[in-house]
Formats: structure tokens, sequence, C-alpha cells
């Protein structure tokens, strides 16, 4: 990715207050074009207000925050955008298919209505009234009407709570296909594997500052415990009192070691019980890596 | 050699769309958000007619003097009728807007902003209408009432832009309240500004210090205006009436703004 890609999305030391409480503190942070970011956090670490800087649905009290090197305030920077909200109450009397029209109608290159059905799975909505759906329905509904307009910037908020497993699947390779085709994306989310199987950037947000932001593997690679797994006739007790070892403990015919450093307690472990099978050494995952960056945040 | 490409610093923006198609969509969804809400249609347009219909039969009669009653009540009514659809379609559906989120989902995207008020101004204007034509039929058929086309015309025109400034009060009671406390709101301030401005009962039929207090009601100025165009006597200026209007419409509009572009 050439240097000179203007960013398509910049915060610039971006703080948000409400109150006493600052949802958002001194956000630094760019995404540039066809890039998928995740933003993770717990509940109320800023993400949402996050997105609504962007947005322009609030305005930073310092800092300053642009979209497509514009005000995010600018109609013509929001053709470029399509939003899903958590909170986005749709009209619960229109039809679906009048929904899709009327948002399409607001863009200059719409997709056409059949190819945003298709990408979100609402073919078969389209004649029913938005208040008539299941949750998982309108989210769908949500998607497609973010999607209509061949944004090249697409802000996503939680998009897969509702979902049921095959929904969420069709909407992560509808996200795939649009990151493909040049659209970048910021999502937040819970869930981590979602994270892992679509962003190429990661940053967590905790108390609202950005207290960790890179690729999942930079994110991953924060966290120095790894953890074994392997069969042996060794009491958990006993490796557990063994140097560099964090923890230890039995899962059925299991033993589960977790430690900063695999390779000696490896060593060890293979002298003491020559039976020892199955043997699998694992880095943690982005979930580990998650719990622990928060944990030191918080 | 190498080769650079310059990449522009700011892409260039995708091309306007077709403005007037965006808001020609909205305003024919917004007459099928009504049509679909018959709850909120059907009372609007029949209660007018009906109180017309049982007052208009109790004071069958002459009053004497300049004042036809039949032609009075038809100004009166009329009145209450169209401000209906200005109070409640912009009071409770901008509040039920704002709190599902719809105003915040739509400030988000790159719907034009100004057309949600032109389409929901534009059928506060045909309900208006609605109102007068119910109004009318039934000022003919129950009342008796004969009128030169002027008069008519006169009055459709009051009853149809006369609703205006009720669009500016109801957005601004919309702007404020939560969507479920907006319909009793509205009606705590729309039936008694009704009655206070003598829509249901002629003014002199009322104690003297509230005929003396009317002025404050904006329906009492519009009253003025329906029975000028249906020569029935009336108080004041017609100026006077119209700029009064005028500026509750500037100040209402001007406050809920304010708080619409805060919320």
């Amino acid at each position: 990715m050439p240097a000179s890609l203007a960013p398509v999305l910049a915060y610039h030391g971006a703080t948000r207050r409400y109150g006493a409480t600052t949802a958002l503190d001194r956000l630094e942070l760019t995404v540039r074009p066809g890039e998928l970011f995740a933003l993770l956090g717990p509940n109320g670490a800023g993400k949402t207000t996050a997105l609504a800087l962007g947005l322009g649905l609030a305005d930073p009290d310092e800092g300053s925050v642009q979209l497509f090197g514009q005000s995010p305030h600018a109609l013509a920077a929001r053709r470029e955008v399509g939003v899903m909200l958590q909170s986005a109450g749709l009209p619960d009397t229109l039809k679906v298919g009048e929904l899709l029209a009327q948002t399409r109608a607001a863009y200059a290159r719409p997709l056409a209505v059949a190819d945003c059905a298709r990408m979100a799975g609402i073919e078969a909505l389209m004649s029913r009234r938005y208040g008539r759906l299941s949750g998982g329905e309108q989210r769908r509904v949500q998607f497609a009407l973010a999607v209509c307009g061949r944004p090249r910037l697409l802000f996503l908020d939680e998009p897969t709570v509702g979902l049921d497993v095959e929904a969420r699947g069709l909407m992560w390779q509808a996200i795939r296909a649009l990151v493909a085709d040049g659209c970048a994306l910021i999502l937040t989310t819970h869930y981590l594997e979602e994270a892992e199987a679509l962003a190429d950037r990661v940053g967590v947000l905790v108390h609202g500052r950005l207290v960790a932001c890179g690729s999942v593997a930079q994110i991953r690679a924060r966290v120095a415990q790894k953890r074994i797994r392997c069969t042996s006739v060794l009491a958990a007790e006993t490796i557990a009192a063994w140097p560099q070892v964090g923890s230890a403990s039995r899962d059925g015919r299991y033993l589960e070691i977790v430690t900063a450093a695999a390779e000696p307690v490896v060593r060890q472990l293979l002298a003491a019980d020559p039976g020892v099978g199955e043997l699998e050494v694992h880095r943690a995952g982005l979930a580990e890596a998650f719990v622990e960056i928060t944990r030191a945040a918080a | 050699m190498s080769i650079v490409i310059a990449v522009p610093a700011a892409a260039p923006t995708a091309p306007a769309p077709r403005l007037l198609r965006c808001y020609a969509l909205e305003a024919w969804h917004e007459f099928l958000r009504l049509l679909r809400t018959p709850m909120f249609a059907l009372p609007t347009l029949l209660f007018p007619a009906m109180f017309y219909v049982l007052f208009a039969s109790l004071t069958s009669g002459s009053a004497g003097g300049r004042i036809d009653p039949a032609v009075y009540m038809l100004a009166g009514y009329t009145v209450f009728g169209v401000m209906a659809p200005g109070m409640f379609g912009f009071g409770v559906s901008v509040a039920i807007d704002r709190d599902s989120g719809w105003l915040q989902w739509r400030r988000a995207s790159p719907l034009p902003p100004a057309a949600y008020l032109v389409a929901k101004l534009a059928m506060a204007i045909v309900f208006a209408a609605l109102v007068y034509l119910t109004m009318a039929a039934a000022a003919v058929i129950v009342g008796g009432v004969r009128m030169p086309w002027s008069d008519w015309a006169a009055l459709a025109l009051v009853a149809s832009v006369g609703v205006v400034p009720f669009c500016a009060i109801g957005l601004f009671i919309g702007s404020w309240c939560r969507g479920q406390a907006a319909p009793a709101i509205v009606n705590l301030i729309y039936l008694p500004m009704a009655f206070l401005s003598g829509l249901w009962l002629p003014l002199m039929l009322l104690p003297a210090f509230l005929r003396e207090a009317a002025p404050v009601w904006p329906s009492y100025h519009l009253v003025q205006l329906a029975y000028a165009a249906t020569a029935q006597p009336y108080a004041g200026s017609l100026l006077g009436h119209v700029v009064v209007l005028a500026g509750v419409t500037a100040l209402f509009l001007l406050l809920a703004w304010r708080r619409l572009a805060r919320a």
C-alpha cells in the first residue's frame, strides 16, 4: 500500500466527554482505502462514540476528525459512506423495498436492487414491512441499506449481533467481497473471532483510550503466554510447582500448562514422562491477548 | 527509472444524486406511512366534520346580524381540523422518529436533511386539504351552506397554507418530548387552544378574560382569516393576523432547529 494513499478516516487527538466521563481520550487513528479496521473493547469503552465522531453525529471536544479529508458533516463526504448503527430504528410501516429505494436514491451510483438484496440475503423480505421482521432480519436490511450506495467506507457498529450462524457467515462473505473491491471498513465488535477472521488491523479501546493497535498477529504477539496440551501420567500439581510454569490443570485425560517459556517446560516434561502424547503448543489467540491487554489497561 | 504515480490527496467526490427523486420518494413514503397508520389518518379526517355536524344541528336558526352560524362554524371547525395534521403529524411523528434512532441514522446517511421536513410538510398540506374537503361536504350537505366559489377558494387557501404555523409548533413539540408522551402533550395543547380561540363555541359566549386573552393563541389569528374568507365578521386587521402567523412559524422553526441540531 503506497504511503501517500490519503486516509478515508482520520482521528487526530479526538477527545469527547459526556459530563465528567471522558468517552474518548485523544484518539489517534487513520483508516486507509481498502482497509478493514476492527475496534474492540469492553462495553462502554468508547467504540460507539468513536464511530459517532467519524459520522459527524457528535463533535470532538478537542482534536479533529476528518472523513475523506473533509468535515464529517459534509454531505459530499457522507455520500461515500455506508452505515449500520446499533440504535437504528427504521420506519416500521415502510416495506423493505421502499426503504432500499429511498436510500439508494441518495447515492449517485447505487448498486442494483437485486445485487443489494442478494448480498444481504433479503430477497424474500422485499415486500414485508420493516416493523414485522425479526431482529436478525432487520439487521440484514440495515446491512443492505449500508452497502446499497457502493460506499468507499463502511461504518458497522456490532453488525452481527443477533444474527444466527448462517446469516453471520453470509455477512462475513459480503464484507470480504466489499473489501476485495476496495471498500474500507471500520467495525466494532464483541466477537473476537469476527475481528480475527476479517480484520487487517485491530485497535483495542479501554476507558476511551486506544491501548493497542496493530495487525492481529502484532496484537497477539503482545501476549507472551503459550498453552501446552498433552496426555501424561504426571500430576498437574507436580508440574505447577516447576519453574516458569504459570499454571497447570487437568482436563479429562489432557494436561493443560500455561507458560511464558514453552521450550524449557516441554523439555522438562519429556524428560519427566517419556510417555507424553498428543503434544500441542499454542500461542495465545486474540481472545487471550484482548483479555490481557484490557486487564493491564484497567 | 522509476515512475511516480501521484495519488490525489482527496479522492474526487461522487457526482450528486438526483435530488428531486429523493424528495419525491420521501414525500410518497411519508404518505404511505400515514396511510398505513389509520389510527392517525381517520380521526384527523373525520373528527372535525363529525363535530361540525353535531354542533351545527344543535345551533340551527339564525343568530341575527351578519353572522351565518352554519358558515361561521364551518370556518371554525375547518381551522380546528387543519391544526391537527400540523401538530400531530409533526409533533408525534418527529418524537417517534427521534426516539427510534431514525433521525440519527438519517444524519449519518446521505439522505438530504431537508427532504425529511419537506415530505412531512407536503403531507400536512395534503391532509389539511382533505380536511377542508370533508368539512365542505358536511357544510353543504348537513349545514345547507351555499357560498360563492370565490369564498370556497379563499377558505381552501386559508386551510392549506394555514397548516404551516401548526407544523412549526408540532415540530417544536416533537423535538422536545418522547414519542410515547407526544400524543398526550399535543392534545393538552391542541384542545385547549382550539377552545380558547373560539373554534368550538363563539368567543362571545366565553367569559370576558378568556375572550380578551384569545389573541395569544395562533389559532385565533388563523380563524379570523377563515372568517374573512367566508364573509363573516372578523376582528383585527388581516395583515396583522398574517404577520402573527408568520412570526409564530419562524419562532418555533428556530427553536426546533436549535433543539434538533443538538439532539
